[in-house]
């Protein structure tokens, strides 16, 4: 009896209230969405820097001939700087974890590699490319060290760390991420507001009704069981909506769309959006059931 | 049945109290007229039963509870014991006679066996056997006012509070809703009802208790409506 009659006021007051449940639903769905795609951005972040970094390696690049770098103003590396700084590198052991030198020559067949299909290929020649050393370091955050030993020594060009270049990377995506997550976060106060909104509405159209339950001695809780339920269920759609569009997402846009043409780099897998599907429920129902019974305790008072 | 002693009610919003200093007492199965120009107090005595308000002062007691100390949890429970009728019936107009009636049992999460029971039962004891399938638009006046009162008795509560329940019927409407009233009296439920309707009070010849700017001005058993003017 009572689950059957709670029932039957929460389709009511849907169906009575529809407009303003579609509403809700709507911006749920939207809200969540948001939060979903910052939180898989985050996860996606997480699962790139898992996979690049420990791929990054810092490459020191020596003078060849016509570098134009004050610290090439001897020309081309001789055969003497070259033994030292291998020396040197392998001093920095164990930060050190790799030491792998690429000659003119290999450096030129990589070139070649990279660039196949484009005119570029051809117009450059072996001499022009310089010879490095890539390092890999055991603690790719400790570049500084190799940094600071080796630029700017006689014979070496450059040093440079791919992880820099990464980082710039990570950091657009964090922006984005950020970004999402700061209109999710607006979106969720409107979602609030909206909730309490709609309770307030039902609950000064179905008045008459709470009087008389409040009058014939209806426990709190049953007078207030079928708006709270109203508005979690209706959160709750919006949530499986947003946790739909999380799903099409990542096997949409993810799978079919962004992995095939960036087969280099890691995506995020579905234990992700396995992870987040229950946060974004959770946080749909929680925030819509608080602010329904807020908003409850102010105008269903006994 | 019901104790004041000494309750005071001052609305924030008002520099007069609504009631001062009232000290009475009913007793179970008394039958009480609560008399008294508008604004005298009758409606804040019965919010004060009901605890839909408390006092600024003195104390309240209501079947044997102190309702300065029932904390908000138990108010269901002494609002269950406590059937309520009004001047304007407070019927849902989308319901039935019957789903009326029942309403007020479904929302106490009463079994519906005991509903189809007892629901059909009382609308016999008002009168109204064959119209449980009525709306309430269907109805006349006192007919709806009938459905109110056997939605506040449906419970069969120790007590009856009716808020001017004649004041929206014309005279002969009234008398039948004041033999129902006796009649439930008679069933041994204590009656509480406040009224303008002089021609009532004075046929019932019941208690009269008169109110007058928030105080007691008349408590008179067997009494009549202008006695103390």
């Amino acid at each position: 009896m009572r689950a059957e009659f709670v029932a039957s006021e929460v389709g009511n007051g849907l169906r009575r209230n529809l407009t303003m449940t579609l509403a809700v639903i709507i911006t749920v769905a939207v809200s969540l969405s948001l939060f979903g795609v910052s939180l898989l951005v985050r996860a996606q972040v997480d699962t790139m820097k898992d996979f690049w970094y420990d791929k990054v390696e810092v490459s020191i690049f020596l003078c060849a001939k016509g570098s134009d770098t004050p610290s090439c103003a001897g020309g081309a590396v001789t055969a003497g700087q070259r033994d030292q700084i291998e020396a040197d590198l392998e001093s920095l052991r164990p930060l050190v974890q790799d030491i792998y030198y690429e000659s003119q020559a290999e450096a030129y067949v990589r070139f070649q590699e990279q660039f196949a299909s484009s005119p570029i290929a051809d117009s450059v020649n072996e001499s022009a490319l310089p010879e490095s050393f890539r390092v890999k370091l055991a603690d790719p955050t400790q570049y500084d060290v190799v940094a600071s030993a080796f630029s700017g020594r006689p014979g070496i060009e450059q040093v440079n760390d791919q992880r820099q270049v990464l980082d710039k990377f990570f950091r657009l995506l964090g922006g984005l991420q950020a970004i999402a997550l700061i209109i999710a976060v607006v979106m969720l106060v409107v979602t609030v507001l909206l909730v309490a909104n709609t309770m307030r509405v039902a609950a000064f159209s179905r008045r008459r009704e709470t009087s008389i339950m409040r009058l014939v001695g209806a426990s709190n809780l049953y007078i207030q069981l079928p708006f709270l339920l109203e508005a979690t269920v209706s959160a709750g759609i919006g949530a499986i909506l947003a946790v739909g569009g999380l799903v099409l997402a990542k096997s949409v846009i993810i799978d079919q769309i962004l992995a095939p043409s960036f087969q280099f780099t890691a995506f995020v897998g579905w234990d992700a959006v396995v992870g987040i599907a229950p946060i974004l429920i959770l946080v749909g129902i929680g925030l819509s059931g608080i602010a329904a019974f807020l908003t409850l305790r102010k105008y269903l008072r006994v | 049945m019901i104790l004041f002693d000494t309750v005071t009610k001052l609305y924030a919003s008002q520099t007069h109290p609504a009631l001062e200093d009232v000290s009475l007492e009913i007793e179970k199965g008394e039958f009480v007229f609560l008399v008294g120009p508008s604004g005298s107090g009758k409606s804040t005595f019965l919010r004060l039963v009901l605890r839909e308000e408390r006092p600024t002062s003195g104390n309240v007691w209501v079947l044997g509870k102190d309702l300065s100390r029932l904390s908000n949890w138990k108010i269901p429970t002494l609002r269950r014991e406590i059937g309520t009728v009004f001047q304007d019936f407070r019927l849902l107009p989308n319901k039935s006679v019957f789903q009326n009636v029942a309403f007020a049992l479904e929302v106490i999460g009463k079994p519906k066996a005991h509903i189809n029971k007892v629901v059909p039962e009382v609308l016999e004891v008002v009168g109204l056997g064959g119209k449980e399938q009525r709306r309430p638009d269907e109805l006349s006046g006192g007919e709806q006012q009938r459905v109110a009162i056997a939605r506040a008795f449906v419970n069969r509560p120790k007590m009856l509070i009716a808020d001017e329940p004649t004041g929206n019927l014309d005279p002969g409407t009234s008398v039948g809703i004041m033999k129902l009233l006796d009649r439930i009296n008679r069933m041994g439920t204590t009656v509480i009802m406040s009224t303008h309707d002089a021609q009532i009070v004075d046929q019932m010849r019941r208690r009269v208790i008169e109110l007058e700017h928030g105080h007691v001005v008349r408590d008179q058993s067997r009494g009549v409506y202008g006695y103390a003017r």
